[in-house]
C-alpha cells in the first residue's frame, strides 16, 4: 500500500520546480496564491471579517471603550501565546505557562508584603519566570523528556510552590501609581499604555521567527529533528531558550494579572495554558511542529477575545462563550482536511475521467 | 534478560532459570517502581499516623482513587494508541449532571438503568472525539482541546446555575459509596473490576495488542493490516464509556453535581497514566500501572494530610511525583534499550 503510493506523491513533487523554474512568473503566482490560502491568512481574514460585521451590526462595538478591554482581556494570551508559538513550532507544548504566571503573582504579593522596593520586586518576579524556564529547559532539551509530560508535571509543581509561597492569602495593597498605569489608556484611543511593551515582545518573537537563522532553525527543527542537527542546527540549545524565553514572559504575563487585577494570589490565572494553545493553534500553527507564523497566532488571538467581546456586549451568557472557542478550534483544524478530501475526490474523478474512453 | 542468556547457555539448569526468570520479569515490570513508592508511602505513613490504616481511613483512600482510576484506565487505552483525550473532564461533568438530572425527573428509575444511560451518554461524547480524530485525520490533542471546551460549554448551558444534591438522589445510589464489601466499597470494586477486565483486554487479545502495535510505529501497523482507524475509534469510544462510568459514580460520590464538575480533571487523569509507567508517545505502559499511578497520586495527599504535612505543599509535591516518574521511566526505558542491543547483537 504504502510502497504503491510513495513514488507517485513523490514524483511530481521534484519536477514541478524544475519544469517551472525557467519562467518564473506562473510559479511566483502560486505562491502568492498559496500564501493568500494559508491557514494563518484564512484566520486572518476571519478576524477582519468579523470587525467589519461587528462594527456595523453590533451597537457600542466600534469605540474606544472596546478597544481597551478587548486589548486588556487578551493582554496575558497574547504575551504567551509568543514564544509558545516558537514552542509549538519545533513540535514541543509548554503546559506550565499559567502555573508560572501564577508562581510570579504569588512572588510578587510576598515580597511587597514583606518591604522589598517595587522594582526590585519586579525584577525578581521576573527572574522566578526565567528560573521556571530553565527548569523546564533543562529536563527537556538537556534530558530528552518529553514535553508533555514534563510540563503537566512542571504545571503541578510551580502551582504548587505558588501556593507554598503565599498560601491563601491575598496581597492587593500594590502601589496605585503603578496599578492605575497599567490599567490606563494612551489617549483617547483606548488603546492601554501596556500595549507598547506588549507590541515590543510580540515583533521581538515575530522578528525572531520570521527573520533570523535561529527562526528558520525552529521551523527545521519542527519538521524533522534529525535533520535539523545535522544541518548544524543547535537542537537542544535553542529549545533550552525557548523555554527560559516562555518562562520569562509567563513571568510577565503574571505581572500584568497581577497589576491589572490589583491582586496577587497564587490561583492566578488557573486554566491559562489551554486557552493560549488554542488561539495559537486557530492561528495556523500545526501541532505537528514546522509550520506556522506569528501574525497567524496574533490574529488567532485577536479573533477569540473580540468574538468573546462581541458575544458579551450581545447580551450571549459567558457560559456559552467557552463552547465557541471550542468550535473555532475544532473547526479550524477540521476544515483543511475536509478541503483535501474533497480536492482529492476531485482529483481522482478527473483522472478516472480521463483514462475512461 | 540475562536470565534468557543463562538458559540458552545451559539448557540443563532450565528448572532454575525459569525460576530466575519468573523473578526477572517480576522485576522489569514497568508497574514496579509506582507499586514501590505506594508501599512505601503507606507503611512510612502508618508507622508514623497509625490511623491511616483504620478500616476508615482505607475506605476514604481507595474512595478518593476510584474514579481517577477509571479515567485512567480509559485515557491509557487512547495513550497508548498515540493519542489523548483532554475531554474527559468535561464529559465526566455531562454524564454528572445528566445523572442528577434523571434521578430528578424519574426518582423511581432502576439505578442500572442510570449506569446504562450514563455510559451510553459517554460513548456518544467519545464518539463525536473519534469520529472527528479519525475521519478528519486531526491530531486528538487538538481535537479534545476544542471539545473540552465545547462540552464544558454544553454542561453550562445546561445546567445554567442549577445544582443537583445528594438528596435528590435515591438513597441506595448514594449507597453505592457508603457500603462495602469485604472492606471495598462498592464503587472501587466496580473500578477494580474495570481494571481487571481492561488488563486482559489489553494484554490478552488481538484487538488489545493491536493499540500497541499502532502506538509504537502507526504507518507499520497499518502496513501489517491492522485497521488502525478503527482501533482508535474503539478505543475513543471505550474511553468515552468509561468517562460515562465514572460521571455516574462520581454523582453517587460526591454531594453536588453542577455546571463545573470535573473542571480541570483531564491533566490530573494525564498524570496519573504517567505517573504510572504509561509512555506519553503510545506503545506501551498498562493500564494496572494507570490505575496504580492514580491511587499514588490520590494517596499522597492523604498521606501527607495524615503526617500533618503543611496542605500548601502538597500540590508541590504531586508535581515532584510526576516528575520523578518521568525521569525514573526514561532511565528505565535507557536500560532495556541498551539489553536490548546487547542481546541482539548475540543472537546475530
Amino acid at each position: 500500500m504504502s510502497e504503491t503510493t510513495t513514488p507517485t506523491s513523490n514524483a511530481p513533487a521534484p519536477e514541478a520546480p524544475l519544469t517551472r523554474s525557467p519562467s518564473t512568473t506562473p510559479w511566483r503566482k502560486t505562491r502568492t496564491a498559496k500564501l493568500l490560502a494559508s491557514r494563518d491568512a484564512i484566520t486572518i481574514y476571519a478576524l477582519v471579517a468579523f470587525l467589519i460585521y461587528a462594527s456595523i451590526s453590533i451597537p457600542r462595538f466600534a469605540s474606544p471603550v472596546t478597544t481597551g478591554f478587548l486589548l486588556l482581556d487578551v493582554i496575558p494570551v497574547l504575551l504567551i501565546a509568543m514564544p509558545m508559538t516558537l514552542i509549538i513550532i519545533t513540535g514541543e507544548i509548554d503546559l506550565s505557562v499559567a502555573s508560572i504566571a501564577g508562581l510570579t503573582s504569588a512572588t510578587m504579593g510576598v515580597l511587597w508584603a514583606g518591604g522589598m522596593n517595587i522594582w526590585l520586586v519586579l525584577a525578581v518576579s521576573v527572574l522566578v519566570g526565567v528560573a521556571c524556564g530553565m527548569f523546564n529547559g533543562f529536563l527537556i532539551a538537556v534530558l530528552g523528556l518529553p514535553s508533555l509530560a514534563v510540563t503537566i508535571g512542571t504545571l503541578a509543581l510551580f502551582r504548587g510552590l505558588a501556593l507554598v509561597t503565599i498560601g491563601d492569602n491575598a496581597v492587593a495593597n500594590f502601589p496605585k501609581p503603578l496599578t492605575a498605569f497599567f490599567t490606563s489608556k494612551l489617549g483617547a484611543t483606548g488603546i492601554p499604555t501596556v500595549m507598547i511593551g506588549v507590541l515590543v515582545v510580540i515583533i521581538a518573537f515575530g522578528v525572531l521567527l520570521h527573520f533570523t537563522p535561529f527562526g528558520r532553525g525552529l521551523f527545521g527543527m519542527g519538521y524533522s529533528k534529525e535533520a535539523a542537527a545535522f544541518v548544524g542546527i543547535k537542537v537542544a540549545r535553542s529549545k533550552f531558550w525557548l523555554y527560559v524565553a516562555s518562562g520569562a514572559v509567563s513571568a510577565l504575563a503574571g505581572i500584568f494579572w497581577t497589576l491589572r487585577y490589583t491582586s496577587a494570589r497564587s490561583d492566578n490565572a488557573t486554566g491559562l495554558e489551554l486557552a493560549v494553545i488554542a488561539a495559537v493553534l486557530l492561528g495556523g500553527v500545526s501541532i505537528f511542529g514546522g509550520k506556522g507564523s506569528i501574525l497567524g497566532v496574533l490574529a488567532g488571538v485577536l479573533l477569540i477575545g473580540s468574538l468573546n467581546y462581541a458575544l458579551r456586549l450581545g447580551r450571549v451568557s459567558d457560559v456559552v462563550l467557552i463552547t465557541v472557542t471550542g468550535l473555532l478550534l475544532i473547526l479550524s483544524v477540521v476544515a483543511p482536511s475536509i478541503g483535501s478530501a474533497i480536492r482529492g475526490w476531485r482529483h481522482t474523478r478527473r483522472v478516472r475521467r480521463s483514462t475512461e474512453p | 534478560m540475562s536470565s534468557a542468556l543463562d538458559s540458552r547457555k545451559a539448557p540443563t539448569r532450565q528448572p532454575v532459570s525459569r525460576g530466575w526468570a519468573a523473578t526477572a520479569s517480576v522485576l522489569r515490570l514497568r508497574e514496579l517502581p509506582v507499586l514501590i513508592a505506594l508501599s512505601v508511602l503507606v507503611i512510612v505513613t502508618y508507622l508514623i499516623n497509625p490511623l491511616f490504616l483504620s478500616a476508615q481511613g482505607v475506605k476514604d483512600l481507595l474512595l478518593n482513587a476510584t474514579i481517577i482510576m477509571i479515567l485512567a484506565v480509559g485515557q491509557t487505552l487512547l495513550i497508548v494508541t498515540r493519542n489523548i483525550d483532554l475531554s474527559v473532564g468535561s464529559i465526566l461533568g455531562l454524564v454528572a449532571f445528566g445523572t442528577g438530572s434523571i434521578f430528578a425527573a424519574m426518582p423511581n428509575i432502576p439505578i442500572i438503568a442510570v449506569f446504562g444511560i450514563g455510559m451510553a451518554f459517554g460513548v456518544v461524547l467519545g464518539a463525536v472525539n473519534g469520529i472527528l480524530v479519525t475521519v478528519a485525520k486531526v491530531p486528538a490533542l487538538v481535537i479534545t482541546l476544542g471539545t473540552l471546551y465545547v462540552f464544558r460549554g454544553l454542561n453550562n448551558a445546561w445546567a445554567g446555575g442549577k445544582q443537583y444534591f445528594a438528596g435528590d438522589r435515591p438513597d441506595a445510589f448514594g449507597g453505592l459509596s457508603v457500603d462495602t464489601f469485604l472492606g471495598f466499597p462498592i464503587i472501587t470494586l466496580v473500578a477494580v473490576v474495570v481494571v481487571i477486565a481492561v488488563a486482559l483486554y489489553m494484554s490478552g487479545t488481538r484487538a488489545g495488542r493491536d493499540l500497541y502495535a499502532i502506538g509504537s510505529d502507526p504507518e507499520a501497523a497499518k502496513a501489517f493490516g491492522i485497521k488502525v482507524s478503527k482501533r482508535v475509534l474503539l478505543a475513543f469510544l471505550a474511553n468515552g464509556a468509561l468517562a460515562g462510568l465514572a460521571g455516574v459514580l462520581y454523582a453517587s460520590r460526591f454531594n453536588s453535581v453542577g455546571a463545573t464538575t470535573g473542571t480541570g480533571m483531564e491533566l490530573t487523569v494525564i498524570a496519573a497514566a504517567v505517573v504510572g509507567g504509561v509512555a506519553i508517545f503510545g506503545g506501551s505502559g498498562s493500564v494496572t500501572g494507570a490505575a496504580l499511578g492514580a491511587l499514588l497520586l490520590t494517596t499522597i495527599t492523604s498521606s501527607l494530610t495524615a503526617v500533618r504535612v503543611d496542605k500548601f505543599w502538597q500540590q508541590a509535591i504531586v508535581g515532584i511525583l510526576i516528575l520523578a516518574a518521568i525521569i525514573i521511566d526514561r532511565l528505565a526505558s535507557l536500560r532495556t534499550a541498551k539489553k536490548l542491543r546487547i542481546s541482539e547483537a548475540r543472537n546475530v
